[in-house]
């Protein structure tokens, strides 16, 4: 669809995820390192639990159903517990934008290649919104991978395991609304929904507060930090 | 662990959905390719390109299937989301619709014509109405009454289509599922409804044909020549292919020049054809009627002139390239000029050519001759000698022969070339009396359906093969005719002409394998082995191509003339490929021509038995002097080049409005500054906003 589409769904698809890179990350070289540790740990871990996946549908009675979902369980648990070895989830937002990046990269990049020519979809009959739609989901997906980065480490610290399992629950509602495309607005409301419900989340867990807010917008933060500077 | 391991799950599932749903290939989508293209390319000569020409990414257009001439001012004027890729069927590939297309060509991406299953019923010709005007004889020198076709226009219906530059690509379409999925995908998104204006997404079409040659074959020689990197590019190639020839009487071909007391009777015709799209040239009435009537003649001919061998050789010429300001009789005429041939021009003693003879009506055959060189007495004697010799050997035949009753020049021919050396005498055998009888000369129409070579129903492929149609009759008398008059002509005896026949059956073979398909058992025996991979199952392809690539028609007419002409030796194959009858002999290669052919598979074994054919057959070059010569501006010769290509194809997808292109470019620049304002805003507040988490740990400095 030219140019125009390309540029405008990358940003689109990118542009939270640049803006939190260049103002959060790129200035300090550790930070940058623990953001690709954690894009490449994710990487591996889906390399790895595809491989074992893909190996034991080979093998396997390729009829029975239940057969193939067992083996994808036995998989990602592999690639969970391989995961579980390296030191990747501190610092959390670090870890989630870092999967947020990779899995953004690999679910839009192949659109976006096709959207660079001439056409648009549609020949057969499919929605003409796919393009904007895409970007929008994975907007909100590397969004969501942070908070829920930053949900989940915090809760387990601090040993709530109920939240972990309401992540883990969010992840799957969101996963199960990508399979009702085409119905664009079925799947990206409640996305976008559940975005801004784990963002106010992530908020709290990460140490902020009504308050906080309130005193910034109001513009008395100047004094708050006066008024909080201690004297050695 | 487990609801880690549960998180991972769901998160490698997501992960994979996605990726699932792009492995369906978003391309597939958006575009729908299509199969088999035909494209119109550039050809390039002394002055100027012919032809059609895309953009180097393609042509983009919206479709629209054109109704009439009247909905031309829709594309050229009204229409408002130019530019169009125009939809035409085979009645309105016209050549006023074509120039209006041309003379608006800013709103015009392309064309596309639906090629009809059958002939239309109307002739049409892509060619100019007085074929290869400047490179025969008929010049201002030679008589300007005669020249330009002042006289007699050969081919009347000529639109010169084939012979225009385009600057948009045009491609031809056969009608099947996919153009009907082009026209649906027309009627759903792009026509007008009740007056207003189709709206956004629009059906499109973008075609790529991009040539690397311009402006003339000079300019694109030259740029052969610069060849700046390890792997040289070149951007044009030259037209050419090989003559085929063979003589009755076997010569000595490796001492060139004149041979002393020898004199021939050339028995010439063409072997090409063209139409206006590339690769596309079934040729049945241009080329395939007058070279499979002289092979008929040729094998009419065989055993008479083994056994009683008349005073004068009759060579069998077969020219290729005669479409392109003949390139083959220009190069045999320009070798023997140059003492390169087999014999020189001192030892030709008349010329027999074969024309078009396909469509004889009332089975009459025209003698055509060249009125200025009989103004010569003795030419004219020659001349008169040969009718006559023409005329009697028609005999008890269902065949009249006669001179045209108005003075008029020659037909586009390969004896003329032969003229513009020296005056020979010589004749031209056609079925028209003036202008052509063929409606679609030179087009993709001439085919076996308007050569009426049809079979009956339910055949199979074995029976059409032997299967002698009317129209293969009719060819088999004409051949017979032309075998008796060769035979007289080179000093044969008049009682010994009724014993000349020619073989229905073997004419039947030849037009079902030229003109339906080549690959059938008949010439799977006759050719060698690594030729038998090259049979088609479709009509021969007549065009003559680029030097670089062997034209079809080129070595089947090779292998056949050896197979009519020739004899079977009882000689081993290793010393048949190196051209000798044994061991010890080196002379034969000098004036034979040894080919191991397939054969046929004998009862009661599974592996062909070949065998050992020994012929005067022999190719020569057919490629222009002017290459040669390297001279590019030639006027005399042809310079007839074939532009280079990348890619070549077509597709079809739907294009979104501007207007949504815009936006969704502007809707994403503003997210992204968005989210960068918002990203500073909450970095620097960050201490503020995060603090009651902070507090502690930052107390310990």
């Amino acid at each position: 669809m030219t140019a125009a589409v390309f540029f405008g769904c990358t940003f689109i698809a990118f542009g939270p995820a640049i803006a939190l890179f260049l103002f959060t990350i790129a200035r300090e070289p550790l930070r940058v390192i623990f953001l690709i540790a954690g894009a490449f740990f994710w990487l591996v871990s889906l390399l790895l639990s595809s491989l074992v996946w893909f190996i034991s549908v080979q093998i396997s009675n390729k009829d029975s159903a239940v057969q193939q979902k067992g083996l994808l369980i036995f998989g990602v648990v592999l690639s969970v517990l391989l995961q579980e070895t390296f030191p990747m989830s501190h610092p959390p937002d670090l870890s989630g934008l870092g999967f947020g990046f990779m899995s953004g990269a690999f679910s839009v990049v192949n659109i976006l290649a096709d959207s660079v020519g001439p056409g648009t979809i549609g020949i057969h009959g499919d929605s003409q919104h796919y393009f904007l739609s895409s970007a929008f989901m994975t907007m909100a997906i590397i969004l969501l991978h942070m908070f829920w980065g930053v949900v989940f480490f915090d809760a387990c610290e601090k040993q709530q395991w109920w939240a972990v399992a309401a992540v883990v629950i969010s992840h799957l509602v969101v996963s199960c609304l990508t399979f009702q495309n085409p119905e664009y607005v079925a799947s990206l409301v409640p996305t976008y929904v559940i975005l801004f419900l784990m963002g106010i989340w992530a908020f709290y867990s990460a140490g902020g507060s009504l308050r906080n807010l309130k005193l910034c917008l109001t513009c008395k933060d100047k004094d708050f930090l006066l008024a909080n500077h201690r004297p050695r | 662990m487990d609801l880690v391991s549960k998180k991972w799950i769901f998160n490698v599932l997501l992960s994979m959905c996605f990726i699932g749903a792009a492995c369906t290939s978003v391309e597939k989508k958006i575009y729908v390719h299509l199969n088999n293209t035909v494209p119109c390319v550039r050809l390039l000569n002394a002055t100027h390109q012919i032809g059609c020409q895309s953009s180097l990414s393609g042509d983009v257009g919206v479709l629209h299937v054109l109704e009439s001439e009247e909905n031309l001012d829709f594309v050229l004027r009204t229409g408002l989301h130019p530019p169009y890729m125009v939809i035409l069927e085979h009645r309105l590939f016209t050549r006023s619709i074509m120039m209006k297309l041309n003379n608006g060509s800013s709103r015009v991406a392309g064309v596309a014509v639906v090629a009809p299953d059958a002939n239309p019923a109307e002739g049409f010709s892509p060619h100019n109405t007085c074929p290869n005007e400047n490179t025969g004889v008929y010049s201002e020198t030679y008589d300007p009454a005669l020249a330009h076709c002042s006289t007699t226009v050969w081919n009347p219906l000529g639109n010169g289509l084939s012979y225009e530059e385009f600057d948009f690509p045009i491609f031809s379409l056969k009608d099947d599922n996919k153009t009907r999925f082009i026209r649906q995908c027309y009627f759903d998104h792009n026509r007008m409804v009740n007056g207003s204006s189709p709206q956004y997404p629009l059906c499109a079409m973008q075609l790529f044909s991009h040539m690397s040659a311009v402006t003339n074959t000079a300019t694109c020689m030259r740029r052969n020549d610069l060849n700046l990197g390890i792997t040289p590019e070149y951007v044009c190639d030259p037209l050419g292919d090989f003559n085929v020839w063979a003589t009755t009487r076997p010569l000595n071909n490796t001492a060139k020049g004149h041979k002393m007391s020898e004199s021939v009777v050339i028995a010439a015709t063409r072997l090409d054809s063209r139409s206006f799209f590339f690769n596309i040239a079934p040729g049945a009435q241009s080329a395939a009627s007058g070279f499979v009537t002289l092979l008929a003649a040729a094998h009419a001919l065989r055993n008479i002139t083994q056994e009683a061998p008349p005073n004068r050789t009759i060579l069998y010429a077969f020219f290729q390239g005669e479409t392109f300001d003949y390139i083959g009789s220009s190069r045999m005429v320009y070798d023997m000029e140059n003492g390169q041939f087999l014999v020189d021009l001192d030892n030709i003693h008349s010329v027999l050519e074969v024309g078009q003879v396909g469509m004889r009506a009332n089975s009459r055959l025209w003698l055509h001759s060249d009125p200025v060189s009989r103004r010569n007495g003795s030419i004219d004697e020659e001349v008169k000698t040969l009718v006559e010799n023409i005329r009697s050997a028609v005999m008890t035949l269902n065949v009249s022969a006669s001179e045209p009753n108005v003075s008029q020049p020659l037909p586009p021919s390969s004896f003329q070339r032969f003229l513009r050396s020296r005056p020979i005498p010589g004749v031209v055998i056609a079925d028209h009396e003036s202008s052509f009888s063929n409606r679609f000369y030179e087009s993709m129409y001439d085919n076996a359906e308007y050569m009426r070579v049809s079979y009956p129903q339910n055949m199979t492929q074995e029976e059409q093969l032997q299967f002698v149609t009317d129209t293969a009759k009719a060819l088999t008398e004409v051949a017979t005719v032309l075998a008796r008059a060769l035979y007289k002509q080179a000093g044969g005896d008049q009682s010994q002409l009724s014993g000349i026949n020619a073989d229905p059956q073997i004419v039947t073979q030849m037009l079902y394998s030229f003109l339906i398909q080549s690959n059938n058992s008949w010439l799977q025996q006759i050719v060698p082995s690594d030729l038998a991979g090259h049979l088609k199952n479709t009509a021969t392809n007549f065009y003559v191509g680029v030097m670089l690539q062997s034209s079809e028609p080129t070595h089947l007419v090779q292998h056949l003339l050896a197979n009519l002409t020739g004899n079977v030796v009882n000689v081993t194959q290793q010393d048949c490929q190196n051209q000798r009858m044994e061991e010890s002999d080196t002379v034969s290669k000098h004036t034979y021509t040894y080919t191991w052919v397939q054969g046929a598979v004998p009862p009661n074994a599974t592996e062909r038995e070949g065998y050992c054919v020994r012929s005067t057959v022999h190719l020569s070059k057919a490629v222009s002097p002017a290459f040669d010569l390297r001279e590019f501006t030639s006027t005399d010769y042809s310079t007839w080049t074939e532009s280079r290509w990348k890619t070549i194809k077509g597709r079809i997808f739907l294009v979104a409005s501007h207007e949504l292109e815009m936006v969704t470019l502007g809707v994403g620049v503003g997210v992204l500054l968005t989210s960068l304002l918002l990203t500073y805003v909450i970095s620097s507040k960050a201490d503020i906003l995060f603090s009651s988490q902070r507090e502690p740990t930052n107390a310990t400095y």
